[in-house]
């Protein structure tokens, strides 16, 4: 490995420990102004206690410098790689699991990550596997985004799939996205955004409808007809009067963000991927020499 | 709706009764923290809780801590979890053991409702999330059990003004939950009328 190889791998070690604990303790503007929104929409009692509270609580965590939420997630990386970024993405792999462990022993923070089958602690949050980190590759490209989504267990159980047929069409999309929330009830703390992912292979429909959770609140998919679809599905969930942490009221989620791949012509496979109201994400631009810039809104 | 403030242990089950679901509760005095794998030694293991749990008010949670030294911890940040797994313990804890009280996020299921009823107990919902404020309504852990099963110990607080919390299942046979799933289901077939 050359030296410039090495210092890039610890500027990545450095910018994923910074970023873990950046998202946990400091939720991005657009959900702030999300939840603010929500807040003035809202008009049932308990509602209306749960939306002040939890504004409440995310100026304490301010003032505190304290966790908005205990739960400190399994820890998931999103890497968009230049083709010409010096660091292999092995090294970076490397790099993220290292500023993770670095991030909960130094905190110091809980640690969630367990063996699949014996529940043994593995240690600080990482693990066989974990970091989970998913990778897109730029051509003609030298730098390095990376997005840190803590993710918690209380929305990650409300993940569902459907491998609906291609008859069920869109209103069978639009049903089942309608009747996991419904069932969620107030399990993944809602208000939140809810992810759907469309289309792929089973696992390419949960992975996007992931993608689809990490995303800024409110931004719309780049294709007119699904983002039609993300705005009618978020008012048809709005509707269902679920309310915020499920006890009744008018503002059930936050945003529905959709993203879609084509699909084999038999298949109409439907994903949904809860994020709770404390979204937790935070970006870095890395360049290739080693220069990180930090960024929420990507 | 009303607002009630109450300090727990309780001795008096009567103050149970005085709640209805949907009521505003702030608790003071005493909260125990317990969770799955502590739940699952006591009635999956039939290993005999070592602290007292009469008129207690339970917390789902597994918090932050620091270690100070032997049995003694520092909170960081504690919060609350997902109560629906551990919907299958409401009937034990509140016949073998007298709890009066459960809190934690996202509510139980129907099954809660009848033990609550009979045994005359609680479900207090919690803003789930909202860790940064609930750490500074514990004012201090006083005691720490099974510390084997670290983070998800037998924890006892000190708490001050916890809350705001909103009673989700009362002693009477509501729950809100029942409530708000059962007009969102017809609901749903309304929705699903307009573009069907």
């Amino acid at each position: 490995m050359s030296t410039t190889a090495v210092g890039l791998e610890e500027a990545v070690v450095e910018a994923a420990a910074h970023l873990y604990v950046w998202a946990l303790k400091d939720i991005p503007r657009d959900l702030r102004d999300a939840l603010a929104a929500a807040c003035e929409r809202e008009t049932s009692v308990a509602g209306i206690r749960v939306l002040e509270t939890i504004r409440r609580n995310v100026v304490i965590a301010d003032e505190q410098e304290n966790l908005v939420c205990q739960d400190t997630g399994i820890a998931v990386y999103y890497c968009r790689v230049g083709e010409r970024f010096p660091l292999h993405p092995a090294g970076i792999y490397r790099a993220l699991k290292a500023g993770t462990e670095q991030a909960t022993v130094g905190h110091p923070l809980r640690s969630n990550t367990v063996h699949a089958l014996t529940r043994e602690n593995t240690g600080a949050n990482v693990g066989y596997r974990v970091p989970i980190v998913h990778w897109d590759f730029v051509p003609d490209w030298d730098g390095l985004d990376v997005k840190c989504v803590p993710k918690g267990s209380g929305s990650e159980n409300m993940s569902f799939l459907k491998m609906l047929v291609p008859a069920d069409g869109v209103n069978g999309i639009k049903r089942f996205v309608l009747e996991s929330i419904v069932g969620a009830g107030g399990k993944p703390c809602p208000p939140g955004i809810v992810g759907v992912g469309i289309g792929g292979s089973a696992d390419y429909a949960m992975h996007l409808a992931k993608e689809a959770i990490a995303r800024p609140v409110g931004t719309r998919n780049p294709d007119p007809l699904v983002a039609r679809l993300e705005n009618e599905l978020y008012g048809l969930l709005n509707e269902t009067g679920i309310g915020p942490m499920g006890l009744g009221g008018d503002v059930t989620v936050l945003q529905c963000h959709i993203e879609h791949a084509d699909t084999h012509m038999t298949l109409n496979p439907v994903a949904v991927n809860y994020q709770c109201w404390a979204a937790r994400r935070a970006s870095a631009h890395i360049s290739a020499d080693g220069a990180v810039e930090l960024d929420r809104e990507f | 709706m009303a607002t009630h403030e109450l300090t727990f242990p309780i001795s008096d089950p009567g103050e149970i009764l005085k709640l209805h679901a949907g009521d505003e509760v702030i608790v003071q005095g005493h909260v125990i923290g317990i969770r799955d794998r502590t739940q699952i030694r006591i009635f999956d293991h039939g290993v005999e809780p070592p602290i007292d749990l009469s008129g207690a008010f339970l917390l789902h949670t597994a918090p932050n801590v620091r270690k100070l030294g032997p049995g003694r911890y520092e909170k960081l940040c504690i919060g609350t979890t997902t109560s629906a797994r551990m919907v299958r313990f409401t009937e034990g804890l509140g016949e073998r053991y007298g709890v009066r009280a459960i809190c934690g996020k996202g509510g139980f299921p129907d099954e809660a409702i009848e033990p609550m009823h009979r045994l005359g107990m609680v479900y207090m919902a919690i803003v789930g999330g909202a860790a940064a404020l609930e750490t500074t309504q514990i004012e201090e852990i006083e005691h720490v059990a099974w510390e084997d099963l670290m983070p998800e110990c037998l924890w006892t607080f000190r708490v001050n003004d916890f809350g705001p919390l909103t009673v989700g299942i009362d002693a009477h046979g509501n729950s809100l939950y029942h409530d708000v799933q059962e007009r969102a289901n017809t609901k749903l077939e309304e929705l699903y009328a307009r573009f069907q």
